[in-house]
């Protein structure tokens, strides 16, 4: 779960960092009054999330609280690769020295957060990485002992050369790492982390992801999610626990497993059609979450036709039948259904579903085209 | 022969008393592993009843367990909050090799039971994972017996049902496993394709290897270089989430695109200019196999 950057800068501040003053608004009476607060000049910070807000206009300079005001309105009508703008952060003007990169993952290889720095902070780093790799100072952080002191303070050396300053570097490397951990994060960074004229180092922007797993033992990171970044269909299939991704197709999946979730779209579009969805509805066998998966499924207005694709192992092939007839007779649509149903329990699932009037194949590429004629016919 | 596992492995249930664990424990019983032990904290002392009245003692510890019954294995059920600790316990209590079926733990938790883990010298399987079945031998974890019959090919795969796909293709043309492993979902997994990969070229009953991949990652394409190098026999790929959008999760938690690295495309070709055959569909999978090795 990603993070506004107001959010982010809250947990930064809750491990001690030093991070810009800010406030965030939604109206641009509030931004201009913030912005005489600030005695006079502002940053106005579209708070979505996605990257590039800059280059997309989503970041402006104020020199006044009527352009503070302007910017704000201007801002809050935007949208950002696609996404509505509800927020802006305002804050003080900061006079920059220098920009630093300082950022934390997860290595897949090393199965170990990683640290990584650059003095060459406040562009896109992923183009700095691919430009001047050498640029990128990296560090495989031990879980079990955490980032210790002399390993911060090396890393800050890569970033200053004033003492006072590496100093500074190194207690914002070891909080950010903090935050992380603390946090249960997938993914933390600064970007750019300054040195302000005045020798002062200062975090200006703050990004963090949450990893989904660690949501259910942490409800206050929970409750930060952000309800318009959402969609009724997002929302509705995170609550009835299935993993959904709109696609913008015709063809409408409902696969258990996410890898014969995925083989799935691909066929699809591999006899011609587009899928609508990702959706997998996992391994168990409750008939509510085939309801639910068939609601969210048929919301959608671009579907024309619903494919189901199950390999029953854990997941009972008849459980998923009797959610599919359930699903039918309480929703009741229009839209034809393709269903593939083999391994467990295949036998009684078929009497079921045609008792119900419904037929079931069981091969994966009959169904898929058949799916796609129908859609596309 | 088969790779990790075989029928002398003693194989204990962590989490035998919950829904998932005792369902999993009976049909893995059914499919003959020897299930030694069972461990459920607060429920030490009492007996678990197989499908055919077997009856599994049930211990507090890991520990106890391995005292009393040898186990040499572990199948783990428990809940993700408990899933890392679980992991953890069995290492140190000398457990050998473990398979984590639980899907949604905490990748830090991970970081930490990883490096325990490795320590200790013990083999992962998983988290987010089916688990793997020699056939005819053992099975640990969820892959459904009535698919699978003893043969030479190898299967490696990221996915669940995915595999049981492909598997149950090559059984119904005759062509059997030494095993089949599924290493798992997560972005960090114990076991690599590679770490598969090479115990499967130390088989002598295997003839060749299915992989069956997923966007996200490098662990494919480090699997093609391995396969350039060292793999003797031939092997065939599969990539699914060739459809999929950049920078969105399709539901195993490691199936994301990150700019340009983790795409179908560059699994795939990296497997090409190894020498690998890349099915476009999962059906290719079994008749790919048929050409290579017969059968």
């Amino acid at each position: 779960m990603n993070l506004h950057e107001y959010q982010a800068k809250d947990l930064f501040r809750a491990v001690g960092m030093a991070v810009n003053p800010g406030e965030v608004v939604r109206d641009p009476g509030a931004a201009r009054a913030l912005a005489e607060s600030f005695g006079g000049s502002a940053v106005v910070k579209a708070q979505v999330h996605s990257g590039g807000r800059g280059k997309a206009g989503g970041v402006k300079l104020a020199r006044s609280p009527g352009e503070a005001g302007k910017h704000a309105e201007a801002i809050l009508g935007m949208s950002i690769n696609g996404l509505a703008v509800h927020e802006v952060l305002i804050s003080p003007i900061e006079e920059i020295g220098s920009e630093a990169y300082v950022g934390v993952l997860i290595d897949r290889g090393s199965r170990c957060p990683v640290l990584m720095v650059s003095a060459e902070g406040g562009v896109d780093i992923e183009e700095v990485a691919a430009d001047n790799p050498e640029a990128i100072h990296r560090l495989r952080v031990d879980p079990r002992y955490g980032l210790l002191p002399h390993q911060a303070y090396g890393l800050a050396t890569r970033l200053y050369d004033e003492p006072k300053l590496a100093s500074q570097g190194a207690r914002a490397i070891a909080q950010l790492y903090q935050a992380f951990v603390d946090n249960g994060a997938s993914m933390a960074e600064i970007n750019p982390l300054i040195a302000t004229s005045a020798g002062q180092v200062l975090a200006i922007d703050a990004k963090v992801s949450i990893d989904d797993s660690e949501l259910f033992r942490r409800p206050e990171l929970a409750a930060l999610r952000d309800p318009t970044t959402e969609s009724a269909a997002d929302r509705r299939a995170r609550e009835a626990g299935l993993s959904f991704v709109k696609l913008g197709g015709n063809v409408g999946c409902c696969v258990n497993g996410a890898g014969l979730a995925m083989a799935t779209m691909d066929l699809v579009k591999f006899y011609g059609g587009e899928p609508a969805n990702f959706l997998d509805i996992g391994g168990s066998s409750n008939p509510d979450k085939v309801v639910a998966a068939l609601e969210i499924i048929t919301s959608d207005p671009g579907v024309r036709v619903i494919l189901f694709n199950i390999f029953g192992g854990i997941t009972r092939c008849d459980d998923v039948a009797n959610g599919i007839v359930q699903a039918v007779e309480r929703i009741g649509f229009e839209l034809p259904l393709v269903i593939r149903l083999t391994g467990t329990n295949e036998e009684p699932a078929r009497r079921i579903l045609s008792e119900a009037g419904l037929a079931a194949a069981s091969s994966m590429d009959d169904v898929v085209e058949k799916a796609v004629h129908l859609a596309t016919g | 022969m088969s790779i990790f596992v075989d029928e002398k492995s003693r194989v204990l249930v962590q989490g035998i008393t919950g829904r998932d664990g005792s369902f999993h424990a009976r049909q893995m019983i059914s499919y003959g592993t020897r299930i030694v032990a069972g461990v459920t904290p607060g429920k030490g002392g009492r007996d678990f009843a197989g499908p055919s009245g077997e009856v599994v003692p049930v211990f507090n510890t890991v520990a106890d367990a391995v005292a009393e019954t040898g186990a040499d294995c572990s199948v783990v059920y428990v809940p993700p909050a408990f899933a890392a600790g679980a992991v953890m316990e069995a290492a140190d209590a000398g457990i050998g090799f473990i398979v984590c079926v639980t899907e949604g733990v905490p990748v830090l938790d991970m970081t930490r039971a990883h490096a325990f883990v490795r320590d200790r010298g013990c083999r992962l399987v998983g988290p987010n994972c089916p688990g793997i079945v020699s056939p005819g031998k053992t099975s640990l974890g969820i892959i459904p017996g009535s698919i699978v019959a003893r043969g030479p090919v190898g299967v490696i795969s990221r996915s669940g049902t995915l595999t049981y796909e492909a598997v149950r293709q090559l059984t119904e043309r005759g062509l059997g496993q030494s095993s089949c492993i599924g290493i798992g979902g997560d972005p960090l997994i114990g076991t690599s394709f590679v770490e598969c990969l090479a115990a499967f070229s130390e088989d002598p009953e295997t003839e060749a290897v299915v992989l069956i991949g997923e966007i996200g990652g490098t662990a494919e394409q480090e699997a093609a270089s391995w396969i350039g190098e060292r793999l003797e026999v031939p092997a065939i790929a599969f990539i699914a989430g060739r459809s999929a959008p950049p920078g969105t999760r399709m539901g195993h938690a490691g199936a994301i695109i990150s700019g340009s690295s983790g795409t179908a495309e560059v699994k795939t070709r990296a497997f090409e200019e190894n020498g690998v055959r890349v099915a476009m569909r999962p059906r290719e999978i079994a008749s790919l196999v048929q050409e290579l090795i017969g059968g």
